[in-house]
């Protein structure tokens, strides 16, 4: 068990190191010379090959990839080209703003997935699995930005109840989880959780009753046990795959709420990749994409981790 | 009361959905007494595994219809609420199953398993259920038991998996076991030590047991009587020896002839032509007619009432009597 745990944790630094790999190549894979997307266009050669030693973009590039993640490792990740400023100071606001979004919605989309996708699992073939299956098929395929757009037609404009941008009432600066901020929240996080919503009603309701349908159930209602113990097995049984769904959903939200961000104007991630594209930003890119992708990686380390401990099948296979 | 552990009256069973109505059983009466064995013989879809686990009302809730009276150890089966059947299932009745991997709980402990068990029907605390459970593990005579109390099911052989099972079913001392061919799905050598393990534990803790084969040498190892079963319906039931000496019942007869015993060597086998009816449409008259060699216009109107040479030894079928001197000549 402890070696496996530890032989897991191991693979997971391979992982981030190619993840950090494909960050660094951005810059190169990127069209055109990176210089030139720092000095302007009319630059004298003296001037570019001056920036071009000063970034270390003489070197060869296996040297290159080494100071970088020299650097990344104590945690430089270099500075903004449009303003200046380090690019972790840049991604730290926008990460925990992205971080609170993501986790609210998550955990609104995984308890109405859970909620809907056990009653249609037991259920199943029933009215309420119907309606719980339609509201899942929706839920996936209602295209976000557009349901953002309605809600804030909806609550911010017709009734003026919720505000429609921002994450606070002075925007980016703090956050405290009073009213005054966690309105802001609302609509976003409602948005967002609608994709996980049903993507976790499938995913629930079809292992749920796939469990429901094996022979041990029929062994354990042989046993006498009630219907909430009967129950408590099925959790069981059904969490190490459900457990794998929600952890991409999460790493999903983390980095695609992208067009979310953009409509109600949060300043987390998605919104700063997004700017960082606008203006050629590499650096920002890079980190971005980095802080993303790390994040992503240890959110599946966590959930292995997680169906070790539920499955002891795992392990020891 | 009489003294009878499991009362059977015209027992029907039937699967009722939109499309069909399945008539599983159809008309079962036996009894049981304390610390006897039947064993309920027949091929898939005879209707045996339905009527065993009607027994402890397993079969699923929403679309089973059980007719007729059952009584198992007082209880009254066929006008329970599903609360007092769950508090009768693992205390009163309880059942092994075919197949121990797929019958168990993949992801929970054999020791968390019986203890689930002991503590849903006993006032226990948990150190004495797990003192209960390393008990059961060593009536079910597995070897280093405590160390299995703490392992999976599928760290475990089919043979030390299906002890597990009994152990689960035996642990809160049932008056009625039930075994839905419990030996199907273990390697040879290690049926027949399953076999014995439930001979003598039913002699130890004075069961009742009712047992579903197909496998006539298990049904002749095991049982104290035997009823054959087609259709639904008990078309013979005696004691072992002398059904299996002197079968009655045309299909009883097919059964035996199918089936590798003392023949001569070289003797071909005998084989029963047709196939079971469909439940759905349920010939009239004897079930089996259509199959039999014997069958005749006299077979077709009502089915056959149990009927017999000797008290105990009845069998459905018109020409029981010519039967008997058949084998007499």
């Amino acid at each position: 068990m402890m070696f496996y745990v530890i032989r897991r944790i191991l693979y997971a630094v391979p992982i981030a190191l190619s993840v950090g790999l494909v960050c660094f190549m951005l810059v190169h894979i990127a069209p055109g010379d990176p210089v030139n997307a720092i000095v302007p266009p009319d630059a004298p050669q003296a001037v570019v090959e001056q920036v071009r030693r000063a970034y270390g973009l003489d070197k060869p590039l296996p040297v290159q990839f080494a100071l970088w993640l020299g650097h990344v490792l104590q945690g430089d990740l270099g500075r903004s080209l449009a303003t200046g400023r380090p690019v972790w100071e840049e991604l730290r606001g926008a990460v925990a703003n992205t971080l609170r979004l993501a986790v609210v919605a998550s955990v609104l989309g995984f308890l109405i997935g859970a909620v809907l996708g056990g009653l249609s699992g037991v259920f199943r073939g029933r009215l309420i699995d119907r309606a719980a299956t339609t509201v899942a098929v929706a839920g996936v395929s209602v295209p976000h930005y557009w349901l953002g757009m309605v809600l804030v037609i909806t609550f911010s404009v017709t009734f003026n109840v919720l505000p429609a941008m921002g994450a606070g009432p002075d925007n980016a600066a703090g956050w405290g989880w009073d009213w005054a901020h966690i309105r802001h929240l609302i609509l976003p996080s409602v948005t967002l959780a609608v994709i996980p919503a049903g993507i976790i009603t499938r995913a629930i309701r079809g292992t749920v009753s796939e469990i429901l349908g094996q022979e041990f159930i029929g062994t354990l209602r042989g046993k006498g046990l009630r219907g909430r113990t009967v129950a408590y097995h099925v959790v069981i049984n059904a969490a190490p795959q459900v457990l794998a769904v929600m952890g991409l959903q999460l790493g999903y939200l983390m980095g695609g709420s992208i067009l979310v961000e953009t409509v109600f104007s949060w300043p987390g991630t998605g919104f700063l990749l997004n700017s960082a594209i606008f203006q050629r930003d590499i650096p920002v890119l890079q980190g971005t994409i980095l802080v993303l992708a790390i994040f992503f990686v240890l959110v599946n380390l966590m959930v292995d981790l997680m169906q070790t401990v539920l499955d002891p099948r795992i392990s020891r296979a | 009361m009489t003294g009878n552990l499991v009362e059977a009256r015209d027992l029907h069973v039937r699967f009722v959905t939109r499309d069909a109505t399945v008539r599983a059983v159809n008309g079962v009466s036996f009894d049981l007494a304390p610390r006897e064995t039947l064993c309920i013989l027949g091929e898939s879809g005879s209707g045996k595994s339905v009527t065993l686990r009607a027994l402890m009302r397993l079969n699923p809730a929403k679309r089973t219809v059980v007719e007729g009276r059952l009584r198992v150890g007082g209880h009254d089966l066929v006008a329970a609420k599903e609360r007092t059947l769950s508090d009768i299932r693992g205390s009163v009745v309880s059942m092994i199953f075919q197949e121990p991997m797929t019958a168990l709980d993949p992801v929970f402990t054999i020791g968390r398993q019986i203890r689930e068990t002991i503590l849903r029907h006993e006032a226990v605390g948990r150190a004495e259920a797990d003192r209960r459970a390393l008990e059961l593990l060593e009536l079910v005579q597995i070897p280093s038991a405590r160390r299995r109390l703490d392992a999976y099911p599928h760290e475990m052989s089919g043979g030390l998996r299906q002890r597990a099972m009994i152990a689960i079913a035996l642990s809160c001392r049932p008056k009625l076991l039930l075994a839905d061919e419990p030996t199907t799905a273990l390697d040879a050598t290690v049926q027949i030590q399953i076999l014995l393990l439930l001979k003598q534990l039913q002699a130890e803790l004075g069961m009742g047991m009712i047992f579903v084969t197909h496998d006539l040498g298990v049904a002749g190892e095991i049982a104290d009587r035997v009823a054959v079963m087609y259709a639904g319906r008990f078309v013979e039931e005696g004691p072992v020896g002398a059904l299996m000496r002197a079968p009655l019942h045309p299909y009883t007869r097919g059964l035996l002839g199918a089936t590798v015993h003392d023949q001569p060597r070289g003797q071909r086998l005998t084989t029963i032509p047709g196939a079971p009816p469909n439940l759905e449409h349920l010939p009239r008259g004897c079930a089996f007619a259509p199959r039999c060699a014997l069958a005749e216009a006299a077979c077709l109107p009502a089915v056959p009432t149990l009927r017999g040479p000797e008290p105990g030894h009845r069998a459905r079928c018109i020409r029981v009597q010519e039967c008997g001197l058949e084998r007499a000549a």
